[in-house]
């Protein structure tokens, strides 16, 4: 029964986060916290930590928590495949659909449409990333105390490695939190 | 030629792997995706996956896992999609389930944290490269609606905080409307 349920606030969370990210954590709340007690708020705020620290989408990695301490291994199986279930039945009929009409005019102009607005979102998706490295959870401050200059110097170094030399990626990422963690231990 | 199991291989490791550094979740993974699917494997064009990015972002669930079902099905079909699947849901999976075991330690230790915010800046830098590349190219296109568009949309999410599901429908919206003004201005292939 437990695991049935599992199932059923992890397909509905699934379900309903369009957008994801931070999108799905109310839902997410919703259902483990107060429709549930599988956490208490406490833990649900662990949770957001915790998973704000390591990768993977924030969904995913709820489903995990809370199944592997419901139902041990299995539970956590069940909940994340609750979560992805919706998505894979309806991206994989959108992909299908994609596919098949892509050459029409009228999605060729919607997805015109799209494209600038995608880099956008990602523009929008790094200069988060980008003030959170600098000025911290505290957010952006013209006060120059508040900005964090070793975080700046990576990232001017990490942009000019990229740009120059076009590395792989997550040598960058990799590279800087092994300088970057050493130096903020040594202070 | 490259054999059905090594395409599936190389799906799941480049998934898996993509999956294992995306910290921050949602729109971060879409430059990584772009930097291995379209730079380093040419498996992609760069509009294509700036469409299937729309798309991720506009269905329900989470973007990594829409965006890798997408990549998955034009790779290889519905099986590569279940490939590219299992590689983006692995390493969370994995990894917390080491961490809830003992998350309290986890979550205050030094180290851990230290190098976590050294990462940050890495990861905005990656970001940074990506949003270089793909945004200078939508200005070269020299189309100033293409141009709005990206400017106004940048606007609307980071400064206004617009539900990024308005800024989706918008912006088909005016692609749409601008394909059809074309059409209508173009003379037609019938009245010959």
């Amino acid at each position: 029964m437990t695991m049935l349920q599992l199932f059923w606030s992890f397909f509905q969370i699934g379900m309903f986060s369009i957008g994801g990210g931070m999108a799905a954590m109310p839902l997410i709340q919703n259902q483990v916290v107060d429709l549930h007690n599988w956490l208490t708020l406490t833990e649900f705020t662990d949770l957001i930590t915790i998973a704000e620290m390591t990768p993977g989408p924030i969904a995913i990695n709820s489903a995990t928590f809370v199944g592997i301490r419901i139902a041990g291994v299995p539970g956590a199986l069940i909940a994340t495949l609750g979560c992805i279930l919706p998505s894979c039945i309806i991206v994989s009929l959108l992909a299908w659909v994609y596919f098949k009409y892509k050459e029409l005019t009228l999605i060729q102009g919607i997805l015109e449409g799209l494209r600038p607005a995608v880099v956008a979102l990602i523009a929008s998706a790094g200069l988060s990333i980008f003030t959170l490295a600098i000025w911290g959870k505290g957010g952006f401050s013209i006060n120059v105390q508040s900005i964090n200059y070793i975080s700046l110097l990576l990232f001017s170094v990490a942009v000019f490695i990229l740009r120059k030399w076009k590395p792989n990626p997550v040598f960058v990422m990799v590279g800087s939190g092994i300088i970057g963690g050493t130096v903020y231990l040594l202070m | 030629m490259e054999t059905k199991t090594h395409i599936y291989r190389k799906l799941f490791s480049s998934t898996f792997y993509l999956s294992a550094f995306t910290f921050g979740g949602g729109f971060v993974i879409i430059p990584l995706m772009k930097k291995k699917f379209v730079d380093d494997l040419h498996w992609i064009e760069e509009d294509e996956m700036l469409n299937l990015a729309a798309i991720a972002q506009s269905s329900p669930g989470a973007v990594a896992v829409n965006a890798s079902i997408l990549l998955g099905y034009k790779v290889s079909g519905i099986l590569g999609a279940l490939v590219t699947i299992l590689g983006t849901i692995l390493p969370p999976l994995i990894i917390i389930s080491v961490i809830s075991l003992f998350y309290t330690a986890f979550r205050d230790n030094t180290v851990v944290n230290a190098v976590l915010k050294g990462m940050q800046a890495g990861v905005a830098a990656v970001i940074a490269d990506v949003v270089i590349n793909l945004g200078s190219n939508v200005i070269k296109e020299k189309n100033i609606v293409s141009a709005l568009v990206m400017v106004c949309a940048f606007a609307a999410t980071f400064f206004f905080k617009v539900n990024v599901m308005y800024i989706i429908l918008v912006c088909g919206c005016i692609g749409a409307t601008k394909i059809l003004i074309q059409v209508k201005n173009s003379p037609k292939d019938g009245d010959k």
